[in-house]
C-alpha cells in the first residue's frame, strides 16, 4: 500500500530583503506517513519542524518558499497545487491543530459556527444533518451538554475545553491526516493527559493519521509509532519509537534523551553544550558537529548522507552509535 | 536539628474581587489558604501544582511583594511582616528571584554589567571598580567570560539570558532564591544545563532555593523536599525521592500518572482525572480535590482533611490515611 503522505527531499527557505539572507529552515526532509499511524516530529525550537508542517498545508509566511521537493498526499503532489485547490484540501483531507487554542479560535463566532464550517464546506452538510454532526463531534471530544455549549463563544470556555473544540474542528471535515503542532504546550499536566488520551481515542475511532510535532520526548514516548528527529532543518534520525528510545543511533538523539530528568532518579543531567546553529549560517559538514562529542575531522567537512538502518529507519551521521553499545 | 532558614506558618492570602468602589466586596479568591513549610539552609523545596493553584502567590508572599492576609513568614528566626526600613531592605537583599521568562525579566536597554551590578549598588556601598570585579566573578560563576558585561540582553539566547538572571539573583549574596518556573520557557537541551548549573551553585554557595514548577521530574530532581499544592492548599509534602517512590495523596498520584514517560514502556498508574481545577473563588466544600478524586468518600465533601504527618517528614492531607 502506498503511504498516505510522502515528503521527498523538501527544502523550504525564507528569503530576507532582496535575497541577502537565506534561512534554510527545512533543508532536505524526507519522510512518509502511513494511514492511521502517529508520526512524531521532534526537535528544539528553530529546527524546522513547524516550517515542515506549514509547507505541507502550504501556509508559509510570505517570505518562505518551497524551493524543491515533493509533498505527495495519496500520490498527488501538493507543491504544485494552486491556493484555491489547497483550500479544498486544507480542513478536508488535511487538518491542523495549532499550539495556542486562544489564537486558533475566532472570538467573534460561536462554537457551533466554527465546528460546523469544515463540515459545511468539505462534507456539504446542511440544516439538521449539520447540527447533528456538530453535536456528535462535540460529544466525541467530551464537551458536556453539547446542545447548550455549541451556542457559547470561545471566551466562555476554559483552556482545556477550547483545545478540545479545536480537536473537534480538526475532525469536522473528515480528514485523513491531522497535523498537531505542539497541541498541549499551554495545558496543565492533568489536562494534557486528558487531551492526549482523547486524541488517541479519536484516532482509534476514525483511523486518521497524526503528525505530532513536539519538543517533548515524553509525548513522543506516549503517543507515537514512528519518530523523526530534526536538527537544523534536516532529519538526523528516523526510527520506530522503541528503536529511538532504546537504541538511539544519532549522537543528538542520545544527547536529547540524556537531557530529560527522569522521575525519582537523581543522576546528574547532561545538557548539550552550545546552541542550535543559525539557520542562515550553517556550519560546514554536519550541522551538529560543533556540539557533538563524537565529532571527527570528516564531520567538519562532509555532510553525512542518510544511512538505512535495516529497514527500521535511517540516520545521518558519519559515526552513528553502535547498536547495543553501552552508554558512555 | 538546625533552625530552618525560612519557616512559613499557616500562610493565607485572599484577594477581594468584584464589588464596586464603595459597595461591599462580593467574593474572595483564596489564592493561598493556610500553608506551612520550611526550607533549611542550603536546601531546596520544590513546589508543584497546576496553574491557578497559588504557587506564584506563594512566591510573591515569600518575596515580601505581597502582604499575607494571615500567617507568618520567618526568615532566620525573624518575622518578615515586622521588618521595617533597613531590615526589610536587608531581607530583600537576602531573598532574590529568577522569573520564568528571561525575555521580559531583563531590561533590553541596560548592559549586562548594569543589570547584574544594579542590585549590588542598591544594597552595598562599593566603588564602581569593585562592582565591576563582583560582576565579573558572577559572570564566571554562571559560565560566561567577564567581557560579556558590555553586551545587551538581545545578544543572548534564552538559556544564556536565564543564566544572566541567575547571576543577578546571586549578586547580593542571597541566602534564598525563589525560582519561579525557571526552565519552562527553555528548550530541553538547555533546561538540563540550567538545572545542573543551579545544582552546582547550590553546592558552592550553600544557597537555598524555593523551586516552583509544574514539571514533577525536574522538581524532584533538584529539590530535597517536594510540596504539592492544589487550590491554595498543600496536599502532600515529602522528601522528593520518597514522594516519587510512594506518592500518597490521590492528586499527587494523578500528577505522577499524568507526567510523561521517559521511554515508551514506562508503566503509569491509570489515574485520569476528569474535569478541570475548580475556581478558587468558590472552592468545593470539604476536601478541595473531592469532585475530581477517584477515591472520593462521603465525608470528603463534608470535612476538610488536615495535613498530618504519616511518617518522618511525609505529610499528607487526605481522609484515606
Amino acid at each position: 500500500m502506498p503511504p498516505l503522505l510522502s515528503v521527498k527531499d523538501l527544502r523550504t527557505y525564507y528569503f530576507g530583503f532582496r535575497g541577502t539572507r537565506v534561512v534554510k529552515a527545512v533543508d532536505g526532509a524526507t519522510f512518509t506517513v502511513e494511514p492511521g499511524e502517529t508520526f512524531g516530529l521532534v526537535g528544539e525550537s528553530g529546527c524546522g519542524k513547524t516550517t515542515t508542517c506549514h509547507s505541507i498545508v502550504r501556509l508559509l509566511a510570505p517570505s518562505g518558499r518551497i524551493v524543491s521537493g515533493r509533498i505527495e498526499l495519496d500520490g498527488e503532489d501538493l507543491v504544485t497545487k494552486s491556493q484555491s485547490e489547497m483550500r479544498r484540501i486544507r480542513g478536508g483531507r488535511i487538518a491542523t491543530i495549532l499550539q495556542d487554542p486562544m489564537a486558533s479560535l475566532d472570538p467573534l463566532f460561536s462554537i457551533y459556527d466554527q465546528v460546523a464550517e469544515p463540515a459545511y464546506y468539505h462534507q456539504s452538510l446542511r440544516g439538521s444533518a449539520l447540527r447533528q454532526r456538530v453535536k456528535q463531534l462535540l460529544t466525541a471530544v467530551r464537551i458536556p451538554s453539547p446542545e447548550l455549549r455549541m451556542k457559547d463563544f470561545p471566551h466562555q470556555m476554559s483552556g482545556g475545553m477550547r483545545q478540545r473544540i479545536v480537536g473537534a474542528i480538526s475532525q469536522a471535515g473528515g480528514p485523513r491526516i491531522i497535523i498537531a503542532d505542539e497541541p498541549t504546550t499551554n495545558l496543565d499536566v492533568t489536562i494534557q493527559l486528558q487531551y492526549l488520551n482523547l486524541l488517541k481515542d479519536l484516532q482509534r475511532a476514525t483511523g486518521v493519521a497524526l503528525i505530532f510535532v513536539t519538543h517533548n520526548l515524553g509525548i513522543v514516548a506516549k503517543m507515537c509509532d514512528r519518530v523523526a528527529v530534526m536538527y537544523a532543518g534536516r532529519i538526523v534520525e528516523m526510527q520506530s519509537v522503541r528503536g529511538l528510545f532504546y537504541r538511539p543511533r544519532h549522537p543528538y538523539t542520545r544527547a536529547l534523551l540524556d537531557s530529560i530528568p527522569k522521575l525519582g532518579v537523581k543522576e546528574p543531567l547532561r545538557g548539550i553544550p552550545g546552541q542550535p546553529p543559525d539557520l542562515s549560517d550553517l556550519p560546514a559538514g554536519c550541522s551538529f558537529h560543533p556540539r557533538c562529542q563524537r565529532a571527527m575531522d570528516r564531520c567538519r567537512v562532509d555532510e553525512p548522507s542518510e544511512q538505512d538502518l535495516n529497514g527500521d529507519g535511517s540516520v545521518r551521521c558519519w559515526s552513528p552509535i553502535e547498536e547495543g553499545a553501552a552508554r558512555d | 536539628m538546625t533552625e530552618p532558614l525560612l519557616a512559613v506558618r499557616d500562610l493565607q492570602k485572599y484577594f477581594p474581587i468584584g464589588g464596586s468602589l464603595f459597595g461591599a466586596r462580593r467574593a474572595l479568591v483564596k489564592a493561598v489558604d493556610g500553608i506551612s513549610f520550611t526550607i533549611n539552609a542550603g536546601e531546596t523545596l520544590g513546589l508543584v501544582g497546576e496553574s491557578g493553584c497559588g504557587k506564584t502567590t506563594t512566591s510573591k508572599l515569600v518575596l515580601a511583594a505581597e502582604a499575607p492576609t494571615a500567617g507568618t513568614i520567618e526568615f532566620e528566626g525573624r518575622d518578615v511582616a515586622a521588618l521595617r526600613g533597613a531590615e526589610l531592605q536587608d531581607y530583600r537583599r537576602k531573598v532574590q528571584v529568577v522569573f520564568q521568562d528571561p525575555y521580559s525579566s531583563l531590561s533590553p536597554r541596560m548592559r549586562v554589567g548594569d543589570i547584574i551590578g544594579e542590585p549590588i549598588k542598591a544594597h552595598e556601598r562599593l566603588s564602581s571598580a569593585d562592582v565591576r570585579a563582583r560582576v565579573a566573578q558572577l559572570l564566571e560563576l554562571v559560565g560566561f567570560r567577564p567581557d560579556v558585561a558590555r553586551l545587551f540582553p538581545h545578544e543572548f539566547s534564552g538559556g544564556q539570558r536565564q543564566r544572566l538572571a541567575i547571576a543577578r539573583a546571586l549578586s547580593t549574596s542571597a541566602r534564598l532564591v525563589v525560582l519561579d518556573e525557571p526552565v519552562s520557557a527553555l528548550d530541553v537541551s538547555i533546561r538540563a544545563h540550567i538545572i545542573s548549573l543551579l545544582e552546582e551553585i547550590q553546592q558552592r554557595l550553600a544557597v537555598s532555593y524555593l523551586f516552583i514548577a509544574h514539571d514533577l521530574a525536574a522538581v524532584a530532581h533538584l529539590s530535597q523536599q517536594t510540596a504539592v499544592m492544589y487550590l491554595g492548599k498543600l496536599v502532600e509534602v515529602a522528601e522528593s525521592l520518597e514522594l516519587c517512590a510512594q506518592p500518597l495523596h490521590p492528586y499527587t498520584k494523578a500528577l505522577f500518572a499524568a507526567s510523561l514517560p521517559s521511554h515508551p514502556d514506562e508503566p503509569r498508574e491509570d489515574i485520569v482525572l476528569t474535569g478541570e481545577v475548580p475556581s478558587a473563588i468558590d472552592p468545593p466544600r470539604g476536601c478541595h480535590f473531592h469532585p475530581r478524586c477517584p477515591f472520593v468518600m462521603p465525608r470528603c465533601s463534608q470535612f476538610e482533611p488536615p495535613l498530618v504527618e504519616l511518617s518522618a517528614g511525609h505529610r499528607v492531607a487526605c481522609h484515606l490515611y
